[in-house]
């Protein structure tokens, strides 16, 4: 890194540093069907923000520092308003990120949305071939149309980020992964193993992989990057907290970096925060100022004041603050307990129950992909705990 | 250490980055997909002259006009240059 500059804030500890991030969740309305989708399993599509709101939102985010501003959703190609909320976003000097599926886009959008100052495409991907793409999608079109997008996308000219899912479903195709991305000449490419919130958490045992294959992928994932050498695609490997002793900094702190607001306005400090028995501030009534600085729902985990042992003491709470609330809320049910990805968490055997069942390849229920049908199923499942 | 710039070169500013000064940050800052970098005052300054268009030669003359108090920049300048290369914030044209 260099000496010149320096990625993360620099607030005095106590200090509430200001957004830098803007998370534009447009709607939960979406084409294809994730197993792993980290979108809430009960699925409210209606009272959507409209225009207006969204400007408002872009305006009041950026005038407290927001820099980036990522559009995602579901699937935010669904808004037909895209265009007009991507050139508010510009005008206003955001970097502008849209996070999208592929589905939906064509030549002519992505000229649009180049011509209304959009800066940068994220496509998912998830998987390297046609078949298990589209198993996994839920859709049979899905891959088809994700190849010819990655490849319009850049032909126009914009950096390119491709975003892969990695789960025990896809990841032995690692290597043919990578070489996807190369074809298609990404930027970046972010081989992220699912996180277990949402839907993803559900159907853990579908997507979990197993130590031994989580160490292959990595050291094929080393391996191209020393036969790259600085050329091609930088490849991000995020590995699942699941496979360490220690969690990680969630969001780099609760409400420091991160600002999420869902498609009906509510404000939240992590995209996952919403299963929380918090009561989080809306948009519709509420300023972002007074949001950020001042709501219950983002000052709640602020400072190490509402740790319980064994953070509260722990030498470690100011590297990792504590872990990651919702992960700690969804599997201990208290959202103040350590993240039992720790070593020290009294719970941390459901994170080793989890590992050696996915060593046995134990499947308690079977996938359950995202859509409204399984919706029911799903909340009746989380009600069973 | 990465090289320095030569006097020659024509740096461009990457594409898949945008330059701008962040009055939240009270400083100049690079955004990328994903990220931001903080740019420290000289850091900023340097890039600021960075256009496309003038050489490393123009670039220091340029910045010797504009703080003539300031001594010996001109190695700085050449050694951050080669740094914000290797870091693929520019390009030479
Ligand atoms: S993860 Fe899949 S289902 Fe969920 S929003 Fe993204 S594309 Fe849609
Ligand atoms: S006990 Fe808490 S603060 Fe300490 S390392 Fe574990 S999660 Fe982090």
């Amino acid at each position: 890194m260099s000496s010149a500059g320096s990625i993360m804030p620099d607030s005095a500890p106590g200090e509430v540093s200001n957004p830098l991030w803007l998370l534009a969740e447009l709607t939960y309305r979406c084409p294809l069907q994730c197993a792993y989708c980290a979108n809430p399993v009960a699925l409210r599509y209606n009272d959507e923000l409209d225009t207006d709101d969204w400007l408002s939102v872009f305006e009041q985010s950026r005038a407290l520092g927001a820099a980036q501003l990522g559009f995602s959703g579901g699937e935010p190609l669904l808004r037909q308003d895209l265009e007009i909320l991507i050139r508010s976003g510009r005008e206003l000097g955001y970097y502008t990120n849209l996070i999208t599926s592929g589905i939906g886009l064509s030549e002519a959008r992505i000229a649009a949305f180049r011509e209304a100052g959009l800066d940068h495409i994220q496509v998912s991907f998830q998987a390297s071939d046609e078949e298990l793409n589209n198993r996994i999608a839920g859709s049979r079109k899905a891959f088809a149309q994700k190849l010819a997008m990655a490849q319009e996308v850049k032909a126009q000219g914009y950096p390119m980020v491709l975003n892969f899912v990695i789960h025990r479903q896809n990841i032995e195709q690692i290597d043919r992964i990578i070489e996807l991305s190369m074809e298609l000449q990404a930027d970046y490419v972010e081989l992220a193993t699912a996180q277990y919130y949402g839907w993803a958490l559900l159907n853990r045992d579908h997507l979990l992989p197993t130590r031994a294959q989580l160490e292959r992928a990595e050291a094929v994932t080393n391996d191209y990057r020393a036969r790259l050498n600085g050329s091609g695609p930088k490849l991000i490997f995020v590995t699942p907290d699941y496979y360490e002793e220690r969690p990680k900094g969630c969001m780099n702190g609760w409400g420091n970096l991160f600002l999420t607001i869902t498609p009906d306005g509510t404000a939240l400090p992590c995209h996952s925060a919403r299963e929380l028995p918090i009561d989080f501030p809306n948009v519709r009534q509420t300023r972002v100022e007074e949001i950020w600085y001042r709501s219950n729902g983002f000052n709640h985990f602020r400072g190490y004041e509402w740790m319980k042992e064994p953070c509260r003491s722990c030498s470690e709470k100011e590297k990792d603050f504590g872990g990651c609330r919702c992960q700690a809320f969804a599997m201990t049910g208290d959202a103040a307990n350590a993240d039992p990805v720790c070593s020290k968490s009294p719970h941390h055997h459901l994170i080793t129950d989890a590992r050696e069942r996915a060593e046995q390849g134990m499947q308690q229920q079977p996938l359950l992909l995202r859509n409204h049908h399984n919706s029911a199923e799903a909340e009746r499942l989380i009600a069973k705990g | 250490m990465s090289a320095l710039a030569l006097p020659a070169a024509v740096p461009a500013l990457n594409r898949h980055f945008r330059f701008q000064w962040e009055p939240a940050q009270d400083c100049y800052v690079l955004l990328y997909p994903e990220g931001m970098v903080k740019l420290n005052g000289p850091a900023g300054e340097i890039l600021a002259c960075v256009d496309g268009e003038r050489d490393v030669a123009a670039i220091i003359a340029c910045l010797k006009a504009r703080f003539p108090e300031a001594d010996g920049i001109e190695q700085d300048i050449r050694e951050f240059l080669g740094d914000a290369h290797e870091q693929r914030w520019i390009d030479y044209a």
